[in-house]
């Protein structure tokens, strides 16, 4: 779990200089795969420990809403305190649901979490004189200490890009504590860890909260990012999106999540502009082909390139 | 609560838990046979209702006489159904059996996805309307209350599709065999079982709920891209509450929620939705294994 700093030093390189030789559209794209990466690193810490959660989009919601409320009753859309916040409200709410889940694995864990998003999203659909009903609320542009903040603007790109790293870093911690050794221990075999002394549910439990604060920041910076929160934000086609970017990039590395999110925002953006009926059907079709023929996902196709390279290099210096 | 509100959300509720039923049958069937949690199930709904629309419409337009819509119906069901059950078990499910879960739900998500764009690209994205086989049967009144007769055929076809499939597990040779498969498939693979066909077959079944379910469901409804979305995901928590795998299961699950949802869209509207969802987390969180369902002995 030793981070390569030559992979790490190229790939922040790259997120730093490439946007600025790029028109704004492709930084909006950018900024958009960043706060979707944010989100689908939780769905990959959770995936690492052999669970699946259908409904990650709760956290990626009560993001977008607390952006929602809090410019819908105090006018107040500064990022610099917001996304905190939505780290908070994350965190809370997945404290208090993952009493609950912490207890199930499995499909039951897949469907409780659905279960909690939909009714999440059922209340925020229904309780429209409150939420604003299907029309969502409309949350402007971003503030960032009284300066406003555009999407699709460097500002915006790099603050997102600084969240996004510091957020790397701490998953990275994480991973590399015992807590995060745990947790890739129970994808393999629970009660080994319950007989080391570690209790099971204490991991999935501090790791759920750790990913329900992901969903939070994602939401804020997705909230200002599209300008407007939706009810479909709670949906659960968007968990199912969250699952879907974390096994096409791959989740055995945080970087498999990064080029995951980076990919499907191209696929999508480039699907929907030639086959604007089908781009669902495009990125059908690539999932399709990673489980059937590649389920190491992006990253692992990545890494055999790698391997591949790297034999040959050494079999040119031996030879 | 005076009678005429209270009958009107029995029949509503019943109307929902047909509708529920269908669908949640297969899901539960395909389940308890191979395992597999299958999200596209929602997708072959979907493709069952546009594809019997689709004849419904070719028909009238025909001029042939609208009683045969019932009959078309079906007919663009069972179809949808032999299509697509067969080419998904045989060319995606088979070769993923005993893969991890999350690789399971995803490949049946992949699969909705692209079903559902390929429904927009067959029958384009405009809504489709087809009420003949609705408006035929007419209404009834109970104590002044009207009613379309139609919600009955939608019960009747329903009850006899869960008639039909428990008939054919409990009382056939195949349902002997699918037991033997689900208990334990090595052991039947010996003793000379096809399980391949097995498997196919049980996933057929599945998709023909979805179908029918689909199909008789569209004449009340203007069949739009994207109108399954919510119905499957209802579905799901019909058979968490259930017990997954589980028949009665699934027909007791589909009555609480189709009334459980009657009752809250007359009562308290906002919490139509909600409702569902909140039945679903209380029955897991004190069952987690369904009303119906057995304990499954714990993976080491």
């Amino acid at each position: 779990m030793r981070p390569n700093l030559r992979v790490v030093s190229i790939v922040s390189a790259l997120l730093i200089l490439v946007p600025l030789a790029m028109p704004s559209w492709v930084v909006f794209i950018l900024t958009k795969a960043l706060f979707t990466f944010i989100a689908v690193l939780g769905v990959a810490l959770l995936l690492r420990g052999g669970q699946l959660t259908f409904g990650h989009a709760l956290f990626f919601a009560t993001g977008t809403y607390t952006v929602g409320f809090s410019v819908k009753w105090f006018g107040f859309r500064d990022a610099l305190l917001l996304v905190p916040m939505g780290a908070l409200t994350g965190l809370i709410m997945a404290a208090l649901v993952g009493l609950i889940m912490a207890r199930y694995r499995g499909v039951f864990f897949a469907m409780l979490n659905l279960a909690f998003s939909m009714i999440l999203y059922a209340i925020l659909l229904k309780f429209y004189w409150v939420t604003g009903g299907t029309d969502g609320i409309s949350v402007g542009t971003a503030t960032f200490l009284g300066f406003p903040l555009r999407a699709g603007t460097y500002p915006f790109y790099y603050l997102t890009l600084v969240i996004a790293g510091l957020i790397t870093y701490v998953v990275y911690r994480f991973l590399a504590s015992p807590l995060g050794y745990f947790l890739r221990a129970i994808a393999d075999n629970e009660i080994r860890i319950e007989y080391s002394g570690e209790s099971v549910r204490r991991v999935i439990y501090l790791t759920y909260i750790l990913a329900g604060g992901l969903g939070g920041v994602s939401g804020v910076l997705a909230a200002f990012t599209v300008g407007h929160v939706v009810p479909e934000d709670a949906f659960w086609f968007q968990s199912g999106q969250f699952v879907f970017i974390a096994l096409l990039g791959g989740f055995e590395g945080i970087l498999g999540s990064l080029m995951g999110a980076v990919a499907f925002e191209f696929i999508q953006t480039y699907s929907s502009k030639y086959f604007p009926y089908a781009w669902q059907l495009t990125l059908g079709g690539i999932m399709l082909f990673i489980i059937l023929f590649r389920p190491g996902g992006l990253w692992a196709i990545y890494e055999s390139l790698v391997s591949r390279f790297s034999s040959k290099a050494e079999g040119s210096t031996h030879g | 609560m005076d009678i005429g509100l209270l009958t009107i959300i029995i029949f509503d509720g019943l109307n929902y838990a047909a509708v529920l039923f269908l669908i949640a049958v297969g899901l539960t069937f395909v389940y308890g046979v191979l395992r597999i949690l299958n999200i596209s199930h929602g997708a072959i709904y979907g493709l069952g209702a546009y594809m019997a629309t689709w004849l419904t419409i070719l028909l009238l337009n025909k001029g042939l006489p609208p009683y045969l819509s019932y009959f078309v119906l079906l007919t663009g069901a069972i179809i949808i159904g032999l299509i697509t059950g067969p080419s998904i078990e045989r060319l995606c499910l088979r070769r993923i059996y005993g893969s991890d879960i999350h690789i399971q739900l995803l490949l049946t998500f992949s699969i909705l996805l692209i079903l559902d764009d390929a429904m927009k690209l067959i029958w384009g994205v405009e809504p489709m309307f087809m009420s003949e086989p609705y408006f035929l049967l007419g209404q009834f009144s109970v104590g002044g209350i009207i009613y379309p007769r139609y919600t009955f055929l939608l019960i009747g076809v329903s009850a006899s599709f869960g008639v039909f499939l428990v008939w054919l597990v409990r009382g056939t040779r195949f349902g002997k065999l699918v037991v033997s498969v689900i208990q334990d498939r090595e052991i039947s693979v010996a003793m000379g079982i096809n399980v391949g066909l097995i498997y196919t077959a049980a996933f057929t079944m599945g998709a023909l709920s979805a179908a029918i379910g689909g199909a008789f469901i569209a004449p009340t409804i203007s069949v739009a891209p994207g109108f399954a979305a919510e119905v499957v995901v209802m579905s799901f928590a019909v058979v968490a509450i259930g017990g997954l795998g589980n028949l009665e299961g699934a027909a007791l699950g589909s009555l609480i929620v189709g009334l459980a949802r009657a009752l809250a869209i007359h009562l308290v509207a906002e919490l139509e939705l909600a409702v569902i969802y909140l039945i679903m987390v209380l029955v897991l969180a004190f069952r987690p294994q369904g009303l119906f369902g057995a304990v499954e002995e714990r993976r080491i």
